[in-house]
């Protein structure tokens, strides 16, 4: 019978029924970072027990780290007792560390694909939500709470029910100046916040099929933003080119054999899905969000929406949003100032985000009182953008250029927003407080809006600023 | 491990109204600089309960009426946006012992009831019946029935929705799922091995 990519994985990965129904989830690849890990080290201790399998766990420190001073002890005594656990428990119970001094270390959902610990077929977990980009690679991956990472490091295995599957097709073309982030959050949009509640969201079509890895993982970073506690690509060419040579990616005979294995599970033609969504590429345009969750979004020509011409359910939420945003219904979006500019996250910290920045940006500058910054993901990524001359290109038009980390996008480190400031953020959150101040409002948007947004100091419409 | 059968809470009931209640409003991300759960209590809602100088603000967990309320009620979606299990431990540190939402996100959900939290549904008529109910007398008791999946307040029973894995694992005491996990040992080093990956 055909099947799923996610009805494959999760049976060969099922190990049994539990008396409650739900079923005892094998975890392959276990991802851990400082903030969720603690309390599961602590609870695995109070109970006497191991990690069953060291090797299936990796960890890495992003959420605390400082982005523009790494000399530790940090100025925060707080996140530098936290780093300082992470290090210990990763020696305690011999799990693999990603320090800051070894080069490897970044966002966790950057690091697992840059190194190439994350693989088609696999069942991924990590104490975050947004493990869901993991699934670019065809793999089914989701966030756990804290409990679940210990169940993890005990077992290698999790409680669990089983997800239904809801296809999204996006076929045709994206215009010019439409990315993988406004795809999301047009999804997202159609679906609502909501919408993938019970659902792993397999993304396809035409659209999908021509992105590369960057972008795939982009749209599954959001799943989550959906409802969706996961979301995955199936994998292909485009797949294995990229894993091709990373450090824990199979090598040799192994590889082609690795290739074979991973081709097979994709979904097979004429699978039945629960759920089947159609959009078309070409009625996509630049989106930004103007409230305070991400389906609350609008393309950046059109008005705010007023509150009593949205569906009952929403119109709550969309006067709070207004409130808190200092944003009033029927206005244009586009032309609202902004105080601060933030390229970075799980969702746009990569490469390929910083290579398209840098380009519009070249020969332009921040607006006078902006302020600026970029982070990337990773320390791998920072490297290859310092080599490659973008972080020049990006200090000469006034960015200030910093170390890997999550910075900004929810500033558990030293970035935040002051006061109400409004940042345009290619961060994937939008809630009340997630930049670091209670009063603090975000856009989310595609990292060449947050540019244009950042050379004219107004929210505005990339294709117009950038002429290239 | 022997955990306690969970087949209802009875107490108090506290409204915070509002659809889409995310994570990081229910506790601010900069309160999960931290290495032990405990003392989160504290900061529950704090972005919505506290000033910038650290006072009151007007939230219904800061009105005295409804100290000591162990039952949250809220609107759809409670508790959307990341995994933290910081979220779950605030609200159960705080003293609440179940939550009655229109919907709940799903890592919340999970999390909930990992702590022995039970998180039920009633349809949007009916909360807004039974938060009408607690506003015009805090002291009403309220029990969530979680054997018989109700909720019964002021003399009127509401039928409420719990999932059946969730429903199971509360009554039997088993909704910490590691003793269970643990049982699945032989099983897990056969599937382990059967794998094609090891990394
Ligand atoms: S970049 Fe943001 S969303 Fe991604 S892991 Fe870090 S804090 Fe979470």
């Amino acid at each position: 019978m055909a099947k799923s990519l996610f009805e494959k994985v999760w049976d060969t990965h099922a190990v049994r029924t539990l008396p409650n129904g739900q079923t005892q989830l094998f975890v392959g690849t276990h991802l851990i970072h400082e903030v969720t890990s603690p309390q599961a080290f602590g609870m695995l201790r109070d109970l006497g027990l191991k990690v069953l399998y060291p090797k299936r766990t990796f960890a890495t420190v992003d959420h605390i780290v400082p982005t523009n001073e790494r000399a530790e002890p940090f100025s925060d005594p707080l996140a530098d007792a936290m780093i300082k656990e992470l290090r210990k428990n990763c020696r305690d119970f011999d799990i693999t560390f990603f320090d800051l001094n070894s080069g490897k270390q970044g966002i966790v959902h950057i690091v697992g694909p840059e190194q190439g610990i994350t693989q088609p077929g696999m069942t991924i977990a990590c104490g975050d939500s947004h493990t869901s980009t993991h699934g670019a690679f065809g793999a089914i991956a989701f966030g756990i709470g804290t409990s679940q990472v210990r169940d993890v490091l005990a077992t290698q295995t999790m409680a669990l029910s089983k997800m239904k599957v809801c296809r999204i097709n996006v076929d045709g073309k994206l215009g010019r100046g439409v990315y993988a982030k406004d795809v999301i959050l047009h999804i997202i949009r159609e679906l609502g916040v909501n919408g993938g509640l019970g659902f792993a969201y397999e993304y396809g079509g035409e659209v999908f099929d021509r992105f590369t890895m960057e972008e795939r993982m982009t749209v599954c970073n959001m799943s989550i933003e959906g409802g969706a506690r996961c979301g995955y690509v199936n994998p292909d060419d485009t797949t294995f080119a990229y894993l091709k040579g990373r450090l824990y990616c199979p090598k040799g005979a192994e590889w082609n054999r690795a290739v074979e294995r991973w081709r097979a599970t994709a979904s097979d033609p004429g699978c039945k899905y629960d759920k089947v969504v159609n959009i078309r590429g070409e009625d996509i345009s630049p989106t930004v969000t103007w409230g305070i969750n991400p389906g609350q979004a609008i393309f950046i020509h059109e008005n705010l929406p007023e509150p009593d011409s949205l569906p009952e359910k929403d119109r709550s939420t969309a006067r709070e949003a207004f409130t808190h945003m200092k944003l009033k219904p029927g206005q244009p979006i586009k032309g609202t100032k902004v105080d601060v500019v933030f390229i970075g996250s799980c969702t746009n910290g990569r490469l390929s985000d910083l290579q398209e920045v840098a380009r519009l940006v070249k020969g332009h500058h921040v607006k006078a009182g902006v302020k600026a910054i970029v982070v990337p993901g990773s320390q791998g990524v920072s490297k290859l953008a310092e080599e490659m001359g973008l972080a020049d290109t990006f200090r000469e038009a006034g960015f200030e250029w910093r170390g890997a980390g999550c910075s900004m996008c929810l500033a558990m480190n030293p970035d935040k927003l002051i006061g109400d400031q409004l940042c345009a953020s290619s961060s994937n959150r939008n809630f009340k407080g997630r930049q670091g101040s209670p009063t603090g409002r975000t856009i989310l948007m595609s990292p060449a809006m947050v540019a244009a947004a950042a050379v004219t100091g107004v929210v505005s419409d990339a294709r117009e600023v950038f002429k290239n | 491990m022997s955990l306690a059968k969970i087949t209802s809470v009875t107490g108090r009931g506290v409204c915070v109204p509002g659809a889409d209640i995310d994570t990081d409003r229910i506790i601010p991300a900069r309160f999960m600089k931290c290495v032990t759960f405990d003392g989160l209590g504290e900061f529950a809602f704090y972005d919505e309960r506290k000033k910038a100088d650290g006072s009151d603000k007007p939230h219904p967990l800061n009105d005295p009426r409804f100290k000591g309320a162990s039952i949250l009620l809220s609107g759809s979606n409670f508790g959307c946006g990341s995994s933290r299990e910081h979220a779950p431990q605030s609200l159960y540190r705080f003293g609440f012992r179940a939550v009655i939402a229109e919907s709940f996100a799903e890592i919340f959900f999970g999390n909930s009831i990992t702590l022995g939290m039970p998180c039920v549904t009633l349809p949007r008529a009916e909360l807004q019946a039974l938060a009408a109910v607690i506003e015009k007398d805090p002291k009403a008791e309220i029990v969530v029935e979680v054997q018989n999946r109700k909720v019964i307040c002021a003399g009127k029973s509401y039928v409420a929705g719990l999932p059946h894995s969730a429903h199971e694992a509360l009554i039997t005491g088993k909704w910490d799922a590691i003793a269970d996990l643990l049982e699945g040992l032989p099983e897990v080093a056969r599937v382990a091995a059967s794998l094609p990956y090891a990394i």
